[in-house]
């Protein structure tokens, strides 16, 4: 029977396989082949142009700056909300105060409490939570604004979403509060699992909980926080950054293309523009950037594995 | 990709035959793999079926026959076939559209219509342009709206001239376009005598105010610079700002400020604009107008927080009585009904100009259709499309749009024997005191991208948000013009 196990493990990968082709890699082959010709996504017709996309994109300040920040928002969002995703999980779970006939390792005070409001923006869609704050940034009656005027910074009234050097840091906030709660739970469930006996012999050689932190949890939790650092940023250069700065800033993309991101210009370059051709040419930009980001961040956390 | 769908069939009709066959002998390890790679056959040539429907497309389907040309079916409908009228169900809903809708049956009691209305235009209708099977008559408006230089430039429309040249559905002596409001042929045009796009509604832009508001200041809307400037000063001191205007979206302010431009420089400047000829925007009209707006920035008669505000905020901040002056169209007074205190007294005017040495008088204003209504080229019944638009078009099909949504339409004049409400009135009075005065700029709908971010978002609203000086943003529009000028990839348009 040996020699047909191969052709049994085809035979039963052959369907999601050829799902996958179909739904995932077949559209990819498409977008590739539509960024070498001039279709508008009106008419039918179309025509091969060789490079001619490829040369515009490399020409196109746009472009250049939705990529600009694109990658920074791949490379700050993964970082602030995980760390602080991290802290959260880590003062739930382990870093509470022990007390007196209580379990060894527990969460702060309330710590139940605040799992749940951690939780809270997780169930509202983005686009509400787009809506919410932009009305939150709305600097004549926003509750922003009016909270600095509550307490009296009346000189203080900033533009937000209208300001440029503001308007990139006001649409991540609003992802870091979005997304922050998700990793709150996923990395507690991982925590969950490590084993109670190693923090009970770090308390008795004296560890404080920095210390604890970085010797035990970080470590034990790596492939968590792995994957949930892949799967941030994924989101921060895909739909959930669109979301936002479409609904929330200027133009939108703006002011001056402070807030364009790469998935913004190519819907606006198909849907508003009708240059299909261009936009997925620009799709394969990020199809690349994507890809680059998840392998470099598998390389870079690549560690051994423990066994516990 | 055209060729793909026809090879996929092949290997099809094959595959269910073994499939079939093993389901008798009962389900072995053997069977189990040949049935999976069956599958894994069928999934490939269905790849390239679904991959068919993207962007190939059929259209050889037989068009309609013609009917039997009439006094009353000049455009020749054939009164058995089938109409389908897709309409963007917006701001003004889809109420007239039916009553119009209802007309046509009743003129073709054995045609049958297929209409419907939705706000997804792009994402229903741009597979079927695809396809080659579009409807007969589309109302291309809304977020979604369909790029119409793309659409013209493909050949994916049927010329409108039939239809204008028409007799009009009230008076068989009168042509459909002599019925029509000043522009509104024009501005369906995009090179040569072609009119692509039929506009229903018909727009009145300029600054909008309350009267009430205005004479509680003792003042009466200011026609020179100094008056608007002296205006703004006075309401300052109430503690009233002067302006404040859509500042995520500045693109509104063109509302006011290119018919300004038209009126200190004269139309040629803003037609330059329009063209993208070489050095448009450094006319000193377009100057002396971008400084004038830069000292209501400069003077602090800027609403605090504008360049934040959206277009609905800033219109709530505005019929608040917190600002006097807003650049907007006459679609304001339907989409903030439900802020505008009742003693509010709506008005339009045309823009306040710089003084009394500009080229046009005070009066000139910018208007222009909206709602664009097409039928395409590849549809099947494009004479009852037509039909169908001139049915719209009558008196009574106009006075009723009016009526239930508080717009203009195309048609000049329906405004008799009913009741306006004061921004209408207002905006009817704003037209009448225009005459041939009403200036048309296209960059709108000519390059929106341009128009939109490059010039709204990353000119004006720069300046307005005082990042920007008057000169800078001339510079910094001109170097984005002469870039769309020179852009290979965008189809140019000129006045004709």
């Amino acid at each position: 029977m040996q020699h047909g196990k191969y052709r049994f493990i085809v035979g039963f990968l052959v369907v999601p396989l050829g799902l996958y082709a179909l739904f995932v890699i077949w559209p990819f082959i498409q977008s590739i082949y539509y960024s070498f010709t001039d279709w508008t996504g009106l008419s039918p017709e179309f025509r091969m142009v060789g490079l001619d996309n490829y040369k515009r994109m490399f020409d196109d300040d746009i472009f250049w700056k939705s990529l600009r920040h694109s990658l920074l928002f791949a490379l700050v969002l993964p970082l602030v909300t995980i760390s602080l995703a991290l802290f959260f999980a880590f003062m739930i779970n382990v870093g509470g105060k022990r007390r007196r006939g209580g379990p060894v390792i527990s969460g702060v005070r309330g710590s139940s409490f605040y799992k749940i409001v951690y939780f809270f923006p997780q169930v509202l869609s983005i686009a509400i939570v787009a809506l919410l704050f932009a009305f939150a940034y709305n600097p004549d009656s926003g509750a922003i604004n009016a909270l600095l005027r509550g307490i009296g910074l009346d000189s203080v009234q900033p533009l937000w979403l209208g300001d440029p050097d503001l308007a990139l840091w006001c649409v991540m906030a609003v992802l870091v509060w979005s997304t922050v709660g998700f990793f709150v739970v996923l990395f507690s469930a991982g925590m969950a699992s490590i084993p109670a006996d190693l923090y009970e012999a770090a308390l008795l050689d004296g560890a404080g909980r920095a210390t604890t932190f970085f010797r035990i949890t970080l470590p034990l939790l790596w492939d968590t926080v792995q994957s949930g650092w892949v799967y941030m940023g994924i989101l921060a250069l895909g739909a959930e950054s669109f979301a936002v700065v479409q609904i929330m800033t200027t133009g939108p993309g703006g002011p001056d293309y402070s807030t364009t991101v790469m998935v913004l210009y190519v819907y606006q370059k198909a849907f508003r523009d009708g240059q299909a051709a261009y936009a997925t040419t620009i799709g394969v930009a990020l199809l690349v950037v994507t890809l680059a980001f998840a392998a470099l961040v598998m390389r870079l956390g690549r560690r051994e594995r423990l066994e516990y | 990709m055209g060729s793909t769908s026809d090879e996929s069939r092949t290997p099809d009709r094959t595959t269910p035959a073994t499939t079939t066959r093993t389901t008798t002998t009962g389900l072995g390890r053997r069977d189990l793999i040949k049935r999976s790679a069956a599958l894994g056959l069928i999934s490939v040539p269905t790849m390239g079926f679904l991959s068919a429907c993207a962007s190939s497309g059929g259209g050889d389907e037989e068009k309609a026959k013609a009917g039997k040309k009439t006094a009353k079916n000049p455009l020749a409908v054939n009164d058995t076939a089938q109409m389908e009228f897709v309409l963007f169900d917006g701001g003004f809903g889809k109420e007239y559209a039916e009553d119009a809708v209802k007309i046509y049956e009743t003129n073709f009691p054995k045609a049958k219509v297929k209409f419907s209305a939705t706000q997804k235009i792009q994402s229903t209708l741009q597979p079927r342009f695809n396809q080659g099977t579009p409807p007969d008559l589309i109302d291309n408006s809304g977020a979604e709206q369909m790029d119409m230089g793309v659409l013209v430039g493909k050949s994916q429309l049927a010329d409108l001239t039939p239809l204008l040249d028409a007799p009009s559905y009230d008076d068989p002596n009168k042509k459909v376009r002599d019925t029509l409001r000043p522009g509104i042929v024009e501005m369906g045009q995009f090179d040569g005598d072609p009119v692509w796009i039929m506009y229903y509604a018909y727009t009145v832009y300029g600054v909008w105010y309350s009267q009430k508001a205005l004479e509680s200041l003792d003042a009466t809307y200011p026609q020179t610079w100094d008056e608007m400037l002296a205006v703004c000063e006075k309401a300052k001191k109430k503690g009233i700002a002067g302006w404040t205007y859509a500042g995520k979206y500045p693109y509104y302010l063109p509302f006011s400020l290119y018919p300004m431009i038209g009126k200190v420089g004269g139309v040629e400047v803003l037609d330059a604009i329009d063209n993208l000829e070489p050095n448009a925007w450094k006319h000193p009209a377009v100057k002396a107008c971008f400084e004038a707006y830069y000292e209501l920035y400069k003077k602090g008669y800027v609403l605090k927080g504008t360049p934040g505000l959206d277009h609905i905020q800033s219109q709530t901040a505005w019929a608040k009585g917190k600002a006097l002056f807003i650049p907007n169209g006459s679609w304001v007074e339907n989409e903030s009904a439900n802020v505008i205190p009742a003693d509010f007294d709506l008005a339009v005017s045309a823009p306040t100009g710089i003084d009394s040495s500009d080229k046009l008088p005070f009066g000139t204003i910018w208007a222009s259709g909206g709602e664009p209504f097409i039928v395409p080229a590849k549809a099947k019944n494009t004479a009852g499309g037509m039909e169908q638009l001139r049915v719209m078009l009558s008196e009574a099909s106009s006075k009723n749009f009016t009526s239930k949504v508080k717009s203009l339409t195309a048609f000049n004049g329906g405004t008799d024997g009913i009741t306006l409400t004061p921004g209408l009135k207002s905006g009817v009075a704003a037209l009448e005191k225009a005459g041939q005065n009403v200036v048309n700029p296209r960059l709108q709908d000519w390059y929106v991208q341009l128009q939109k971010e490059k010039i709204g978002v990353s000119g004006l609203g720069e300046m307005m948000a005082g990042r920007l000086t008057p000169a800078e943003a001339i510079k910094k529009i001109q170097g984005y013009a002469d870039e769309t000028a020179k852009d290979t990839s965008i189809k140019h348009y000129k006045h004709q």
